[in-house]
């Protein structure tokens, strides 16, 4: 497999422009007669699929949910990065390119991240546009916060409800593009597999989830914009329907996947309470603005936060990195939490936990404007652990988040499958190994809105492909074979439940390529998933039929890809043999437990290739090239 | 903690539903309630009896998916919180807990505890939004909004549109939802445009989606998890009476239509 980036040629501020000029057009009057598949509507997806229909293309948009606002980005609750220095505190697309690159631990693609920071400013103003009741200023102007990994404060907010806001305008742009008949909505449908004809992306097969029937969908371009795959680990704070399911089987069927072992565990979620947990819920990064992240110094003290003195708590953040303090990116907070717990010195019930304080910030503000900042942060806090974090420190403990990996995609979004285009947490290209706070709402908005209705149309002018129909032995292929699958799944007939397999799955990668990794937990893993996968298809119960709503059928999919799945996270986390960012292999840190990177051989991107059943993975190198920026060991000091 | 749960099954839309009890033994009180379910779900399947079908997803209160009457109350009544927020240190030991699908006729029973709210999608395309292409947006600061009026857009977009307010009205309502989104968009400058062909049309997309009148009991209120005002519904009132006069008036002046 060639991999070819398509970065274009020219200095680094200048390559979008210079590369949208390039770019071959579609006239008006065509683009009613192309055709185009968008798979997701969470922020990528409702935002490309409300463009390409205003530019004129006939959209089919696909969602499992009931209706597509209820996408996953939906949950965001902090703010969306850009870079207009509204606060003139010396912000510039430069900067938040460079700090997304930086926080990335220069594993990103540099073209891509810079493009990102560009396109940052006309988020902002298309979703004020669009009515985004963002928070302002007594002026009238919009209010900003900083967030981690960050000296200025660049993030535009919607009080903790930013991604249901942003996710609301996306949702809204989409519905008028449904009454304009530009969009044909299909929710409670979930893609079960890519189409491939002459080796172009040319349709989906799906199933209805209330009738169970599987109907093929044929088209000029897929874009496909459906989320990461954390749930891979069980408990995430994902939603319980996020699955690696599409980008799986389009991995399947050709498309690369890029460093799925950059995953990232968010430092402020609430600890977890017992076996019976279903989902871990985060706590917004924003409150590490006003909240000091803290441990007992003594190990084992059992003391209730409020009794502990001063002298005696470890501001532990503050203290090892005195520049950026509790605003430390993510991967450094978790870690650091991690390892002052496994010292012993956690808090909570199993001590896996540490307080982040709000006494010093009612103290200096008043309750009043702690309330007006978080409120529904502390309320969220409160129904969840029935504690009052105005009184007492909230627990909080790392949680797997969001997951940077996803298919390999060029400078266009394309992946290596022709005609498939990836938008959002589904594709690679823009957090390297580590996402910094309140991008990910920005690179979603990003991809959908500016980038992919720009650059599909290239494709669809260069592509030259005959039309598809859903009657080519291809797409009959692909039913039958998505049958098998499902006949399969109903035939087992065991005694295990998916759920106990999926918290088997998820305890075994957590534990072994969780928040820090070595080659003997892998190995393994290695040989523990294969095993487990043997005993899903053997032992699994799964009720019901196909042919009507059936829960436990959709999980039993969903769960049997994520065992296939983490055989490639683990397989890609063994290989890297550094760490960067969200990967923390233990035999790579240097002398005070930082992350020690090589870039001499490991700055590159892992593209992982499908090599058929039962074969190894083939892993293809992107070398990582800046132009513009030295690679330099990151720091928070 | 021992609970009995009496829960309403229904194999699909065109089928008769009734109540079948189970037990939900050794229950946790840190467990949420659809955790509860979770693991009355996983005794059943193990059974090899089919599970009882809800929906949910983000389960923190904020997509609007799950929905379900709980002992009578739209999202079991606890203010401010939906199902999956819902606590059992909330419930006793040895409870019955009654549990039902949101019971709407424009929201029909697909299965269980599972319906159908596209009627909802359907008042959001009538006119739920500004209209405004991608691309061309002036400066977010080109044009100041008040405080005051960015927190009241705020208020009302709150809204997950998660159904609860018409479950909980005795019409079956969705005022309360459709106010939500008309107060959103007419509170701030950039939705005031098209403020009178939106409050129109969304109103009568909702009458044609067999939602009931409003008679102001003030349920929906009391049931909403996301605790939006009564007063969005007086403030759609008020559109929605200036926007008839007003287009009465427009049609008048142009000789009428």
């Amino acid at each position: 497999m060639k991999l070819d980036a398509k970065i274009p040629a020219g200095p680094l501020a200048q390559k979008w422009d210079q590369h949208r000029f390039a770019l071959k057009l579609i006239n008006p009057a065509n683009k009613r007669k192309h055709d185009i598949l968008v798979l997701g509507t969470g922020l990528a997806g409702a935002s490309a699929a409300a463009t390409l229909a205003e530019l004129g293309y006939n959209v089919k948009a696909f969602c499992y949910q009931d209706s597509p606002r209820r996408a996953h980005s939906i949950a965001a609750q902090g703010g969306i990065n850009a870079a207009k220095n509204y606060q003139n505190d010396g912000d510039s697309v430069y900067r938040l390119f460079y700090d997304t690159v930086k926080g990335g631990d220069f594993r990103a693609r540099e073209a891509n991240v810079y493009r990102l920071a560009q396109v940052s400013v006309n988020i902002i103003d298309q979703c004020v546009a669009q009515g985004v009741p963002f928070a302002r200023e007594y002026g009238g102007l919009l209010a900003n916060r900083s967030f981690g990994g960050a000296q200025v404060s660049r993030t535009f907010y919607a009080r903790g409800q930013t991604g249901q806001q942003l996710l609301l305008g996306a949702y809204q742009a989409l519905c008028r593009q449904i009454t304009a008949g530009k969009v044909t909505m299909y929710p409670r449908t979930e893609m079960l597999d890519l189409v491939v004809v002459n080796g172009h992306a040319r349709g989906i097969i799906a199933r209805d989830l209330v009738t169970g029937a599987v109907s093929a969908h044929a088209g000029d371009a897929v874009v496909m914009a459906t989320g990461g795959y954390s749930n891979v680990f069980y408990l995430s704070t994902n939603a319980r329907g996020c699955n690696v399911t599409a980008t799986w089987r389009a991995y399947k069927k050709g498309a690369a996947f890029a460093n799925p072992c950059y995953t990232q565990i968010h430092p402020t979620c609430i600890p977890v309470s017992g076996e019976h947990q279903s989902k871990l819920t985060l706590m917004s990064e924003s409150l590490r603005n006003d909240g000091r992240v803290w441990a007992p110094k003594k190990k084992g003290d059992t003391r209730a936060p409020g009794d502990i003195p001063e002298a005696e708590r470890d501001y532990y953040l503050e203290r090892k990195y005195p520049s950026f303090g509790n605003l430390a990116p993510r991967d450094i907070s978790s870690r650091a939490a991690k390892e002052v717990c496994d010292e012993g010195r956690g808090a909570g019930p199993g001590g896996r936990g540490v307080y982040l304080d709000f006494a010093g910030a009612i103290q200096r503000l008043g309750e009043a404007a702690v309330r007006e900042r978080y409120g529904n942060l502390f309320d969220m806090y409160e129904k969840i652990t029935g504690e009052n974090a105005y009184r007492t420190p909230m627990r909080i403990y790392p949680a797997v988040h969001y997951s940077m990996g996803g298919l390999w995609v060029d400078y266009n979004l394309m992946s290596t499958v022709p005609g498939l285009f990836v938008l959002g947490e589904a594709n690679f290209s823009d957090h390297g190994a580590n996402r910094l706070g309140a991008s990910a709402l920005m690179q979603g908005l990003a991809d959908g809105y500016f980038v992919v209705p720009y650059t599909i149309g290239d494709y669809l002018a260069t592509a030259k492909q005959p039309q598809a129909a859903a009657s080519q032995p291809e797409f009959q292929q692909a039913i039958a074979a998505v049958a098998e699958t499902t006949r399969r799944l109903l035939a087992v007939n065991g005694k295990r439940t998916v759920n106990w397999f999926h918290k088997q799955l998820g305890s075994l990668l957590w534990e072994k390529c969780g928040m820090a990794r070595d080659e003997k937990g892998l190995e393994a893993a290695l040989r523990e998933i294969p095993a487990l996968r043997a005993e899903f298809w053997k032992d699994v119960k799964v009720t019901g039929r196909n042919e009507e709503l059936n829960q436990t059928l959709e999980y039993a999919g969903r769960v049997a890809d994520f065992l296939e799945f983490a055989e490639l996270l683990c397989l890609d986390a063994r290989h890297r043999r550094e760490s960067c960012g969200g990967h923390f292999r233990t035999e790579f840190q240097t002398a005070d437990g930082e992350a020690l990177r090589d870039d001499e051989h490991f700055a590159y991107v892992a593209a992982w290739e499908f090599a058929g059943a039962g074969k190894p993975p083939i892993l293809n190198k992107e070398p990582l090239v800046y132009e513009e920026v030295h690679m330099s060991a990151r720091s928070y000091k | 903690m021992n609970l009995i749960l009496k829960v309403w099954r229904q194999r699909d839309a065109q089928s008769q539903g009734h109540f079948v009890s189970y037990e939900a033994r050794g229950v946790l009180s840190d467990m949420s309630f659809l955790e509860m379910l979770d693991t009355v779900n996983e005794e059943l399947t193990v059974r090899g009896e089919e599970p009882i079908a809800f929906d949910s997803d983000c389960r923190e209160g904020i997509c609007g998916t799950c929905s379900m009457v709980i002992n009578g109350r739209a999202h079991g009544g606890r203010t401010g919180t939906t199902a999956c927020q819902l606590h059992l240190r909330h419930f006793q030991d040895g409870q019955t807990i009654l549990i039902e699908p949101w019971r709407a006729r424009p929201f029909p029973v697909l299965r269980d505890l599972i319906t159908d709210r596209s009627a909802f999608d359907r008042i959001m395309q009538a006119g739920g939004f500004v209209s405004v292409n991608t691309g061309g947006a002036p400066d977010g600061n080109a044009l100041p909004v008040a405080k005051t009026a960015a927190e009241a857009a705020m208020d009302a977009a709150a809204c997950i549109g998660c159904g609860a307010c018409v479950a909980a009205c005795k019409n079956a309502s969705a005022m309360l939802f459709v106010a939500a989104k008309v107060s959103h968009l007419a509170a701030l400058p950039q939705g005031k445009a098209e403020r009178e062909r939106r409050v129109l049309s969304m109103v009568r997309t909702m009458d044609e989606a067999g939602f009931g009148n409003c008679t102001v009991t003030g349920s929906c209120e009391a049931v909403c998890p996301k605790e939006i005002s009564l007063d969005f519904i007086a403030q759609m009132n008020r559109e929605y009476g200036k926007a008839i006069l007003r287009n009465t008036a427009a049609r008048k002046s142009r000789g009428g239509d």
